[in-house]
């Protein structure tokens, strides 16, 4: 059996079409060690070749790998819950219910995404922890830690803009105790320090602008859809980019000079 | 007890209680490699440090295994924690009906504990946006060229301390303390108290100027003023004093401003809080405008 296998593996890994998707052979050589990096489109982000302490985990705590695994679980998940889910207030609540009651593995893709997404937010914080401890900030890093820190924002306004979305008390309340901030901002709040003065009110100010009215309503529900669902990842994913060139551009992973 | 089980078990409280263990880990991981690695400088083997570093691997399959074994973990982790845990839904939205105490997301509980001390103004839109620019100006400020991409505590003593006592003793401190022990009207509960949404709590406040028996709001105004003003030379005279320190002197004026201006923006939260467990004191500059 092994014999009759073997040659099916070798009569496959010699067809034109296989071919010209994998352009090398797999005898464990230097030269197919570096290809099976430069070949493949996903692995091609690494260098061929890295400091010996990039591949400990003591060292990185695997930690940026972590957030980036978590959000694209995120993406995965929420593409399909997309699938079920209506930004009216009508709908969202019935549709979470829908989804616990009646989708299959309804229930389980919801949890996946929201503890996905909490996930990212404690991984992010270590990241950022790890990146301080070792002083990998330092030039010629510094930009990249900036990028960072966008990086950081935007994973918490992604985690915040979702919470709204199941339409619950837990929800609105959370989001209208976090939205209320902004009718305090300094000249753009209608109780901010100088935003009267300069012709705040209720429905004119910052808060207004975020929550389309003057309290968490449908308008905010679908606003805050739209910036979870299309805006804030697709920057995030921007900065996701950025960043991951920049650790190669900046030499690559960090380490004693 | 009870209340604080009842928070606890909140499917939405699981990654904060999960993060203390993974926080007390990883710094108890990142104090031991700086042990070594300093022990190692003290000796004079720094060199032996720099070598490791150029040391050179394959990263197929020697990181790629890694990377891979990780995304196993956590994906086996993710896995469990949503077939044992629901993500929570509570009633359909209901603006006419606010729970008491209402709580933002648990990774914005900070901001929301430190309303608490600061107006809204201060605690959710400037204090958020210092922090936000303060992390980005960190590489910038930080003139230190040692410790560069290697564990190490002896040094970098100022930027670790600085930075654990900002990210831990403020931060995630404020965060716990806003999910764990914030109860009804955001009141104050220890583990062990019942949640009574009828407890009062006597406002006994008093702002700054009154301490000093100073009536006049106009008078008010100045005192407040002054003594904020004075706050933030402090740090201009502390500078003066010690320009000629090499700590300094590396760094220029400019990122000494900026360094301090933020570091007593930081302190300024501990000291608050101290002054109104103390002498209940509210306010410190009060103005027809804005408070601080
Ligand atoms: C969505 C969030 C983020 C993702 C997906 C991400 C991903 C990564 C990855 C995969 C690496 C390679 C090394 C490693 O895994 O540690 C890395 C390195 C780095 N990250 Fe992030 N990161 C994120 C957020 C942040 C934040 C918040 C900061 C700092 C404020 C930061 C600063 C850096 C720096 C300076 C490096 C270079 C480290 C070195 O060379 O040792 N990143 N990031």
């Amino acid at each position: 059996m092994p014999a009759f296998f073997d040659k099916m593996k070798n009569s496959l890994l010699k067809t034109q079409v296989w071919k010209s998707m994998f352009r090398h052979g797999y005898e464990d050589s230097p030269r197919n060690r570096y290809l099976q990096v430069l070949d493949n489109v996903w692995l091609h982000l690494h260098p061929t070749r890295i400091p010996r302490h990039g591949a400990y985990i003591r060292f990185t705590w695997c930690m940026g790998g972590i957030t980036f695994l978590l959000f694209l679980v995120t993406a995965v998940t929420g593409v399909l819950l997309m699938f079920y889910y209506r930004p009216t207030a009508e709908y969202a609540y019935n549709d979470m219910k829908y989804l616990e009651f009646d989708v299959p593995f309804g229930m389980f893709l919801r949890n996946m995404h929201r503890w996905a997404a909490h996930g990212m937010v404690i991984a992010v914080w270590l990241h950022m922890f790890r990146v301080f401890l070792t002083g990998s900030y330092k030039p010629p890093r510094e930009f990249n830690w900036v990028v960072g820190v966008i990086l950081l924002t935007t994973t918490l306004l992604l985690s915040f803009t979702g919470y709204l979305l199941p339409w619950d008390q837990l929800s609105i309340w959370a989001v209208t105790v976090g939205t209320n901030m902004a009718r305090a901002a300094p000249l753009l709040g209608h109780e901010g320090p100088f935003g009267p003065e300069l012709g705040m009110k209720p429905d004119n100010d910052m808060r207004f602008v975020l929550l389309g009215g003057t309290q968490v309503g449908p308008p905010t529900l679908l606003r805050f859809y739209v910036l979870h669902c299309v805006f804030f990842p697709l920057f995030l994913a921007i900065f996701i980019g950025v960043h991951f060139w920049r650790v190669r551009k900046d030499g690559g992973i960090s380490g004693p000079l | 007890m009870e209340n604080l089980w009842l928070i606890i078990g909140k499917a939405d409280n699981v990654p904060i209680v999960m993060m203390i263990p993974l926080f007390a880990y990883y710094s108890w991981l990142a104090f031991k490699q700086a042990t070594a690695n300093d022990r190692l400088i003290a000796d004079g083997k720094y060199s032996e440090l720099q070598e490791e570093g150029k040391d050179r691997i394959f990263t197929w399959p020697l990181l790629t295994r890694n990377e891979f074994l990780c995304a196993i973990l956590i994906m086996v982790i993710l896995t469990v924690w949503s077939v044992a845990l629901d993500a929570p839904l509570e009633q359909p939205a209901n603006p006419a009906k606010t729970p008491n105490p209402s709580k933002a997301p648990w990774y914005f509980l900070g901001l929301q504990e430190m309303l608490v001390y600061f107006d809204p103004w201060l605690a959710g839109v400037v204090f958020p946006t210092l922090i936000i620019v303060g992390l980005m100006a960190i590489p910038y400020i930080d003139k230190n060229p040692k410790g560069n991409g290697y564990y190490t505590w002896q040094q970098r003593k100022f930027a670790i301390s600085t930075f654990v006592f900002g990210f831990f003793a403020l931060w995630l401190m404020m965060t716990f303390v806003g999910t764990f022990l914030r109860g009804p009207g955001w009141n104050f509960f220890m583990p062990w108290d019942r949640w009574d949404p009828h407890k009062v709590v006597a406002m006994t406040n008093v702002d700054l100027h009154q301490f000093f028996g100073i009536r006049s709001s106009l008078a008010a105004f100045f005192f407040g003023g002054f003594v904020v003003t004075a706050y933030f030379s402090l740090g201009a005279l502390f500078y003066y004093w010690k320009r000629n320190a090499e700590f300094f002197k590396k760094m220029g004026p400019v990122r000494c401003g900026i360094l301090i201006f933020l570091f007593l923006s930081m302190i300024s939260l501990p000291i608050k809080m101290i002054l109104r467990w103390t002498f209940n004191v509210k306010y410190i500059w009060v103005t027809p405008w804005f408070n601080i």
